[in-house]
């Protein structure tokens, strides 16, 4: 059997669910197992049942624990490793978000397994290897994972979502057996911030800034192009750590990883750490005064360039061109 | 209060990747080294909540001989003392790394354990929750933001799309960061020349059996094709709105 365990949030879930399930649909026909999963979150989440249907699955545990609505890993771990006890899966895998990879973690923690994250790959057979991303997804690596059941995470945006119906379909409910001490790391509440404008995350424009822009002051005009396209502005580490921007606008390994259709990067220089948040681009334009600089080579459109004199001259050029 | 943080060496990529001919390893003749952005923030945290309540600050790592390096960088911003667990270099996987640290840091009465949220290279998202399960100590990932209520309380932050999570904690715990929690300083002149004389105790760890095993690195498809040089300086100007309008953004 190959567990897939579904990450809801208040009864909804964002791709990197079904990305996960299509990985694990396809290892399940591999190995020749059932696809079965557990909906260990907020009650509601048991409407997802028909989705899960969808993408192959063909056993689904629900725990309908109110005390799993609020984010409790520890908890989760738990139901899990009872599950792992109960049903002896081969396989039991996540989508390698924050809160999938932090599962996992106290799992094979908890049961002394060893765990793979962002895998991009799984190879089943008696020498179980995986590919998975490193160095935030600018090299690979082949791993052997050696223990019993095997943990992974599936790398996100890497796999599309391919829903293809189960034959069979059952819902069972899953007596947790939850203990007080199960919940000491456990969400409180939630603060909403002030949301304002587009987020990187869903933008179909992002203008990113990096040490060119020279300063706070700079990114004004990177703002009113922006505006212009509908779209947010990002930075690279250079203006996060300046101060220039706030560090929720980074860009990159360490920051937000972005998938808009189009990147247009101006004044930076193309470090792989960046280049790994924006690999999700469709289009990339490099705007950067160095016809040497190397974001030139992983860009679809450049520009050789003083971004200072380049941005103002287009927001103006954009302005025209919309008759105001 | 007593605060342990642990960081990895790694190389600094810059803008390309090179393999060694094996493809076990970066080829890291012109690299420099430096731990991972998370993890100076962990150092910069650990050494303000010292500042704030009194007590001291380590700096751990498992890591080559070099990796004293980024201890003494880490001594010279202010952390009082470093542990340097010394390997022979080769890969060591999560479990191992984390069962280390913990048999180095048993006998010690630390109130809290600060980690990166991930490792640069390897980036495996669990020594952290490692070191707190074999302690049995309560951990929170990712956060990026910290406040101590007391001694033994404190209330974690993480970021997520709209807002804010939150965690209270009774310490000891472990905690791990992301970049984004604090502003790293760097180190001073005087903190360089006084780090010259603060002590790093040197361990030999034993290396407990891997259980993710590496067979090699690869690079990925790179996924551009031919770029299309739109022209220079302003001159470029109408390409580029030709260029947005294609593309359906204008
Ligand atoms: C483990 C690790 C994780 C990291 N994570 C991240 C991350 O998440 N995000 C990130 O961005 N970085 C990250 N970095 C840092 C990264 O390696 C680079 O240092 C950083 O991306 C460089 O930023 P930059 O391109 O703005 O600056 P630089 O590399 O200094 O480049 C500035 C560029 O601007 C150009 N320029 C200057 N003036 C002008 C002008 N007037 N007009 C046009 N062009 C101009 C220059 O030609 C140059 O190419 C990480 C590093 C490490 C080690
Ligand atoms: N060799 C090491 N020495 C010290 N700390 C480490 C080492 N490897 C990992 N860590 C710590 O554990 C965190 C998570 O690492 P990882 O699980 O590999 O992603 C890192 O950010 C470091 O704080």
């Amino acid at each position: 059997m190959i567990v897939v365990w579904i990450e809801d949030q208040g009864g909804k879930v964002t791709d990197a669910v079904w990305e996960a399930l299509t990985m694990g649909r396809r290892l399940a026909q591999q190995m020749d197992q059932p696809l079965a999963a557990l909906l260990a979150g907020a009650p509601e989440a048991s409407g997802l049942t028909d989705q899960l249907k969808e993408y192959g699955v063909s056993r689904v545990w629900l725990t309908g624990d109110e005390r799993l609505a609020r984010w409790a890993p520890q908890a989760q771990a738990r139901v899990l490793a009872r599950l792992i006890e109960q049903e002896r899966p081969q396989v039991v895998l996540a989508a390698a978000t924050d809160r999938g990879n932090e599962l996992l973690a106290y799992l094979a923690a908890r049961l002394q397994l060893g765990l793979a994250t962002n895998c991009t790959e799984v190879h089943p057979g008696d020498d179980f290897t995986v590919t998975r991303l490193r160095w935030g997804g600018s090299l690979l690596e082949e791993a052997r994972l050696l223990s019993e059941p095997k943990l992974l995470t599936v790398a996100l945006h890497v796999n599309a979502p391919e829903p293809q119906p189960a034959e069979s379909f059952q819902i069972e409910q899953f007596v947790a057996q939850l203990e007080e001490r199960d919940f000491i790391i456990q969400m409180s509440k939630m603060e909403e911030s002030a949301h304002e404008g587009v987020s990187l995350a869903e933008a179909k424009v992002v203008v990113g800034g990096g040490r060119g822009v020279g300063n706070a002051e700079g990114f004004k005009s990177l703002e009113e192009l922006a505006q212009l396209l509908g779209g947010a502005v990002g930075g690279s580490r250079v203006a996060t750590n300046n101060g220039w921007r706030p560090h929720a606008d980074q860009i990159g390994q360490t920051g937000a990883q972005i998938a808009p259709e189009l990147y247009i990067a101006c004044g930076i220089s193309g470090a792989i750490q960046h280049v790994v948040g924006c690999k999700g681009a469709k289009n990339i334009l490099v705007i950067n005064k160095d016809p040497e600089a190397p974001f030139f080579a992983r860009a679809d459109y450049g520009v050789v360039g003083d971004l200072r004199e380049v941005i103002p001259a287009l927001v103006e050029a954009i302005r025209r061109e919309r008759g105001d | 209060m007593q605060v342990l943080v642990c960081i990895k060496r790694v190389p600094d990529t810059g803008a390309r990747l090179e393999l060694t001919a094996d493809g076990q390893e970066l080829d890291t003749r012109n690299l420099e080294f430096t731990v991972s952005p998370h993890e100076e923030c962990a150092v910069e945290e650990a050494i303000r909540l010292v500042e704030a309540q009194g007590g001291s600050a380590t700096v751990l790592s498992l890591g080559p001989e070099a990796a004293g390096e980024q201890i003494r960088e880490a001594l010279a911003k202010g952390i009082e003392r470093g542990i340097l667990l010394e390997t022979d270099g080769g890969e060591w996987d999560p479990a191992a790394t984390a069962t280390a640290i913990v048999s180095a840091i048993e006998d010690e009465a630390f109130d809290l354990v600060l980690f990166g949220n991930e490792s640069a290279d390897a980036g495996n998202y669990q020594v952290g929750v490692r070191v707190a399960q074999a302690l049995g100590w309560p951990c929170v990932t990712s956060v990026k933001q910290l406040e101590l209520e007391s001694a033994e309380r404190a209330l974690a932050k993480r970021e997520v799309p709209g807002g804010w999570e939150l965690y209270p904690l009774t310490l000891p715990a472990v905690v791990t960061v992301k970049e984004g929690i604090n502003s790293p300083r760097h180190p001073s002149l005087r903190g360089i020349m006084t780090a010259k004389k603060k002590e790093i105790v040197r361990l030999k760890p034993e290396k407990s059996a891997a259980q993710l095993v590496k067979l090699g690195l690869k690079k990925p498809p790179e996924g551009r094709g031919q770029i299309q040089m739109l022209g220079e300086g302003t001159a470029a100007v109408p390409q580029i709105v030709a260029a947005l309008k294609e593309l359906g953004v204008l």
